[in-house]
């Protein structure tokens, strides 16, 4: 009885699962098999971890690996501390009972992420060029022109640039699900904590924050993936290059060129999912700290 | 009935095929310029029939940026047409190598082509010649003629007048003096590094040599086009590190930059955009009265298919492709795009006819990183774009930049080893 019960659960279950397999999972473990081979003179030779050895040790492909992985790592900080306490700030603003217009503020600034890469590192690329751009000119009319810079322009810039432009991007998604967090706390414990003399910002210290602190950690973790899954950025505002000097060249981008090849250089499918695979594991590994080590010391209240 | 129908079709048939000439045949080109299409359809195509009754003659472009895998998929298949456009070096040496395109050494129409002209489409010995060259771009300078008259400067000659007329346009400050960024870094490598170089490294004569293994890129000849670069930085616009190319090349037509280092493919754009007069100035020697040598890059050519079924009409037109004619209409119906052959062509362009008349006074050669030296990893023309955008914004010495590039062509290379 238990057995045949059972059986309609693998008939319905079947086409996701087939469909996941052929389009995700299959994929998946060929680029991870296609890391393993190189092309030899009569076709695909398989040389075990010798790209991975290439990959980590001969200076120039590890040099740009970490470059890569580095700037990768300062996108994502910057991310962590501007994206997300904006985020809860404007949830947290957006929440508050007394706002006015708080369904216009929440469309307008949730509007960006719902458009294109491409959209919007043009869009930027315009209001920052030092020739037709509204910033050098907006800069003038409060007379602070000596402030400006062609800061995609500038090693020293340009990443902080391209991140911050990001932030401007995504940083609704923080905001909607954490402004979904705060709504979902009962008025009851806010009422409570009031008799007791907590109001206002210790309220939000003391009551509000520890109750969406899941929700920042599913932040932090769906931040981490996308930025080191991150190119389409990069590749519109800076090119594949990602100049300038490779300053703004995060994993994504470096994989792009290898993979596929830029002008005359010619693609590398082995080496190109060496470097999948090195981003796949690293991805791996973020999201097992958060899992096993963060989420589950995480205390969660049941209201 | 159906047998009355079949009975009619074949009559129309048998009538229709007395009516066209026993031996018809239809060649199809395979291309990338779908840009061309109407110069094909309405001024080349119809000069070649007419002189040559029996061959039609299709023109059947794809969007440049499938053409090599689409064509590379068509000649598996065995579906290519008769004719295909060649892409410059490693790629069509590739189709070559493979047995997709037919060797065209004994054309005779090949005589009309200098070894440099045909140096993209050969075997990397020079024995075997696979395309016939149809067109090059040549680079060098273009200058706002208006604000030249205004500000009563020449076009500079030598490495010290351009720089002085750099200077004047600067102490002027009514127009930027060059218009050029490093925000898309090719520019910095294809206009300027490949740009000037050439009057240093002697043009084919050095490229060979590095070729060989007897020069290398640490030498004076390849650094010192380096030293220039480090120099340009100080005249170009404004916020130039964030420049791109369309910001160039808008300012210069918008009049607000004086002088534009240039590839001649520009020359269409250029002629629909600005509205003061243009003219072009070779890059500078360093002293008055050397050689002067222009990177004239070979661009286009076209060959045969191995397994077309209609080689020898094919032929006669590869041939008529080598001839004056060809070359005429061509250079003419696209200005910017210079014929490769041998005999000279008149074109109506001003702005077109001064960049060509440069190769009767200078040597010709190919941009440096394209032959050869960019098959590896580290790949030399991207490490050469990197290079020289380094270098004009001074992040980078000459000399390191120099000292790098030996470094990653020597790690893969065998002959700079």
């Amino acid at each position: 009885m238990a057995t045949r019960s059972r059986a309609h659960v693998i008939v319905f279950l079947a086409p996701a699962v087939l469909v996941y397999t052929a389009v995700m999972i299959w994929p998946l473990f060929n680029t991870l098999r296609l890391a393993l081979y190189t092309s030899g003179e009569e076709g695909r030779v398989f040389t075990g971890l010798a790209n991975f050895a290439t990959l980590f040790g001969d200076p120039r492909w590890s040099g740009a690996f970490w470059n890569a992985l580095g700037n990768n790592f300062w996108f994502f900080f910057i991310h962590m501390i501007v994206q997300n306490p904006i985020g809860i700030a404007l949830a947290a603003i957006l929440s508050h009972p007394r706002l006015r217009f708080a369904a216009l503020y929440r469309s307008a600034i949730f509007i960006p992420t719902i458009l294109s890469f491409v959209i919007v590192g043009f869009a930027w690329k315009l209001i920052l060029s030092p020739i037709w751009g509204i910033a050098p000119s907006m800069l003038d009319a409060v007379g602070l022109k000596s402030l400006f810079a062609p800061w995609l322009g500038r090693e020293s810039s340009a990443l902080t640039t391209l991140a911050l432009i990001s932030v401007w991007q995504f940083v609704g998604i923080p905001m909607m699900l954490i402004y979904a967090a705060l709504l979902s706390i009962p008025e009851e414990i806010l009422e409570a904590g009031e008799i007791d003399g907590i109001t206002g910002w210790a309220a939000f210290w003391w009551i509000k924050l520890p109750l969406i602190l899941p929700s920042i950690g599913i932040i932090s973790i769906l931040t981490f993936v996308g930025n080191f899954n991150a190119f389409d950025l990069i590749y519109a505002s800076q090119g594949a290059l990602a100049g300038p000097d490779f300053s703004t060249d995060i994993l994504g981008t470096f994989l792009y060129r290898t993979f596929f090849g830029f002008q005359l250089q010619l693609g590398d499918p082995h080496m190109g999912s060496t470097i999948a695979t090195a981003m796949f594991a690293i991805i791996l590994a973020g999201v097992c700290i958060y899992l096993f080590a963060i989420q589950t010391r995480m205390r969660r209240y049941q209201f | 009935m159906t047998r009355r129908t079949l009975a009619g079709l074949m009559l129309t048939t048998a009538l229709l095929g007395t009516g066209a000439a026993a031996q018809d045949v239809t060649l199809t080109i395979e291309s990338w310029r779908n840009d061309d299409l109407s110069i094909w359809q309405d001024q080349i195509i119809p000069a070649f029939e007419a002189a040559n009754p029996g061959i039609k003659v299709e023109f059947t472009p794809s969007a440049p940026a499938e053409y090599n895998a689409a064509l590379n998929s068509k000649l598996d298949a065995g579906t290519a047409g008769d004719l295909i456009t060649c892409r410059p070096f490693d790629a069509s040496l590739a189709l070559y190598d493979g047995g997709k395109l037919a060797d065209l050494s004994d054309l005779g129409a090949m005589a009309n082509f200098s070894d440099v002209a045909k140096s993209a489409w050969q075997t990397d010995d020079g024995a075997h010649t696979f395309c016939v060259p149809m067109a090059s771009v040549i680079h060098g300078f273009i200058y706002n003629k208006d604000a030249f008259a205004e500000l009563g400067i020449e076009p500079p000659a030598t490495v010290d007048e351009f720089f002085a007329v750099l200077d004047k346009i600067k102490e002027d400050g009514t127009y930027i003096p060059m218009a050029m960024g490093t925000n898309d870094q090719w520019e910095a490598a294809t206009m300027g590094y490949q740009n000037i170089g050439p009057n240093y490294w002697k043009g084919e004569e050095g490229r060979r040599a590095l070729i060989a293994g007897n020069q290398k890129l640490t030498d004076e000849p390849w650094v010192e086009p380096y030293r220039q670069l480090a120099r340009w930085g100080a005249y170009l616009g404004d916020g130039y590190e964030a420049q791109t190319y369309p910001d160039s090349q808008n300012l210069f037509t918008l009049g607000r930059a004086a002088i534009y280092p240039a590839g001649s493919w520009e020359i269409s754009g250029f002629n629909a955009q600005a509205d003061f007069e243009m003219g072009a100035f070779p890059p500078p020697v360093v002293n008055a009265g050397d050689e002067c040598y222009i990177s004239d890059h070979t661009d286009i050519a076209i060959g045969l298919n191995a397994a077309s079924p209609n080689a020898e009409a094919a032929r006669t037109f590869l041939e008529w492709v080598g001839s004056a004619e060809f070359a005429s209409l061509y250079a003419n119906a696209l200005p910017g795009f210079f014929s490769l052959n041998s005999a000279p062509v008149e074109m109506a362009d001003p702005l077109a006819q001064e960049f060509v008349s440069w190769r009767d006074k200078c040597q010709s050669t190919i941009r440096s990183t394209y032959q050869i030296l960019s098959r590896g990893t580290p790949n030399l023309e991207n490490e050469t774009w990197n290079a020289s955008a380094n270098v004009i914004r001074g992040a980078e010495s000459p000399e390191d930049a120099a000292a790098r590039l030996q470094a990653g062509l020597a790690s893969w290379y065998g002959p700079q080893q």
